[in-house]
């Protein structure tokens, strides 16, 4: 797998999109999505609603496990996946793409994400 | 930090403590890049790709799976009827040649130990039997019964390290067996085992799996299991078989109702409590009828009838979150039971679990019946086991 160079990373396996217009675009990595393994239920933030970098913000259910999902970012959602709650398994076949989770109006942003290099270092993958 | 809080997998995919032990199979699951898992201090693949994937092709096509970390222990000697009947729950004197039967182990006390398959593998001449314990379980009921062998002119042979187990099971497993064997299929019924050879390797043949399907095992030495499962490779993936992992056999098991060791049986229960009274013989084919737990376990079955126990229940969700074990069985907002296994159900394609709930809400429909998830109570629906059953 390759991480996308455009993207940002988190070291606890999150992506984020370069804002446009003050908005970026968050979801999972495919090193994430594959170790979780089949995702079937996604509960995400409401448009709206305040998140903060560190918080959990919703949860990620697979056969084996939950896993909160935790936001990269401080700001406010101006929109949830609506494909991804319906068809869970898009976190697992596109996680760069089709199964992003939520768009967020960021005011506040960690200094410490990481670009794709070094996530792939820092992942093995 | 943002973060996918991944240490709180389970099965501690990415937490493995001390050096696992590997089957005979491990250099042919990391070329096929499966996910691996520590399970009971082995190394076991987890899934290969997608484990809904694997779960659907056991269930339409077939699936290959490795079992070497299962406890085999052989139990031979002129009185191997009489140890094993002293021993176990079941009347193994009953077991024909060839046959196999789902047993179980306990305390005095009557807690299980262990659940069991044992097969008899010789004549009356040479009494031999095969135990099959759980992974986890296998030091236990291995020193369980070496013990409870004083006295008795048997032998308790640690096998474990003499088989390699694999499994065919779904719908197609026949079909692909049959092309690599001479053996009569036909012949073999549900829960027999018999000797024989497939792709030129010697095999205890068994018709026994933890699926819900048709299916095989096959108890091969450590040094012919690559070989096997290769033939078996060749000849199953034309007609849709896979290497299947541990994490559809788990959701296999429990679409099909099938009790799993430290989920739905413990130390703490009997075997009526979990609703399996039925293996528990107490006229054996043997000496005399006694065996360990007997008097425990006769009183537990008077309870059963007098007092109904928290009773064994599949719940189905009309939500999408996943009950887990431990969650708790909610009614007006009192706990009324426990989750022991849930998953997301591939056939069902909604959350089910099994779950130990009070007598007065254990009939199917009972309404008003919910699983507390992480503070929510999520509606459930209470129906008998299994979720699953085949067409045959």
């Amino acid at each position: 797998m390759s991480n996308p160079q455009q993207l940002r990373y988190s070291k606890e396996h999150e992506w984020l999109s370069d804002a446009q217009e003050g908005v970026s675009t968050v979801g999972i990595t495919e090193h994430a999505a594959n170790a979780l393994g089949d995702v079937v239920f996604v509960q995400l933030p409401e448009v709206g609603d305040t998140v903060t970098a560190g918080e959990t913000c919703g949860e990620l259910e697979s056969t084996k496990s939950v896993s909160d999902l935790y936001s990269p970012v401080t700001g406010e959602v101006v929109e949830a996946n609506q494909d991804v709650v319906d068809d869970p398994s898009l976190v697992n076949s596109a996680p760069f793409e089709g199964g992003w989770l939520f768009k967020v109006r960021t005011t506040e942003e960690p200094k410490d994400l990481l670009s794709a290099d070094e996530y792939t270092e820092f992942s093995g993958s | 930090m943002g973060r996918i809080d991944l240490a709180r997998h389970a099965l501690g995919v990415f937490l493995m403590s001390t050096a696992p032990r590997l089957t005979a199979l491990d250099g042919v699951h990391r070329a096929l890049g499966a996910t691996m898992t520590d399970f009971a201090g082995w190394d076991m693949p987890l899934r290969y790709g997608s484990e809904r994937d694997e779960h659907n092709a056991v269930r339409t096509k077939a699936g290959l799976f490795d079992l070497s970390h299962m406890g085999e222990i052989t139990v031979t000697g002129p009185e191997a009827v009489d140890f094993l009947n002293f021993s176990l729950v079941g009347n193994v004197g009953s077991i024909g040649v060839g046959r196999a039967r789902y047993t179980m182990i306990v305390a005095e006390d009557g807690g299980i130990l262990d659940d069991l398959i044992v097969y008899r593998l010789g004549e009356a001449e040479a009494p031999e039997y095969m135990v099959v314990a759980n992974a986890s379980n296998a030091q236990v009921v291995l020193d369980t019964l070496t013990a409870r062998a004083e006295g008795f002119d048997a032998e308790v042979r640690d096998d474990r390290d003499a088989y390699a187990l694999l499994a065919v099971q779904g719908p197609e497993s026949p079909g692909i067996l049959k092309s690599l064997t001479d053996a009569d299929l036909d012949n073999l019924k549900y829960y027999a085992g018999l000797p024989g050879t497939v792709a030129g390797v010697p095999a205890l043949i068994a018709r026994t799996g933890y699926t819900g399907e048709d299916g095989f095992e096959l108890f091969v030495s450590p040094g012919d299991a690559e070989k096997l499962w290769n033939a078996l490779m060749e000849a199953g993936t034309p007609v849709g078989m896979v290497p299947a992992g541990l994490s559809c056999r788990d959701t296999l098991r429990l679409e099909a109702g099938m009790p799993l060791y430290g989920h739905e049986l413990t130390a703490e229960l009997t075997p009526f409590d979990a609703g399996l009274g039925r293996v528990v013989k107490f006229e054996k084919t043997s000496r005399a009828d006694s065996f360990v737990g007997r008097e425990a376990l006769a009183a537990a079955a008077e309870r059963a009838e007098s007092a109904p126990p928290r009773k064994l229940v599949g719940l189905i969700a009309e939500g999408r979150r996943v009950p887990r074990a431990g969650f708790s069985v909610v009614a007006d907002g009192k706990v009324i039971g426990e989750v022991t296994s849930g998953a997301p159900s591939p056939t069902l394609g909604k959350p089910i679990a099994m779950a130990y709930v009070d007598a007065e809400h254990a009939a199917p429909g009972t309404p008003g019946v919910g699983v507390d998830i992480r503070g929510t109570h999520e509606p459930y629906e209470v129906v008998a086991l299994p979720f699953y059953k085949r067409q045959k």
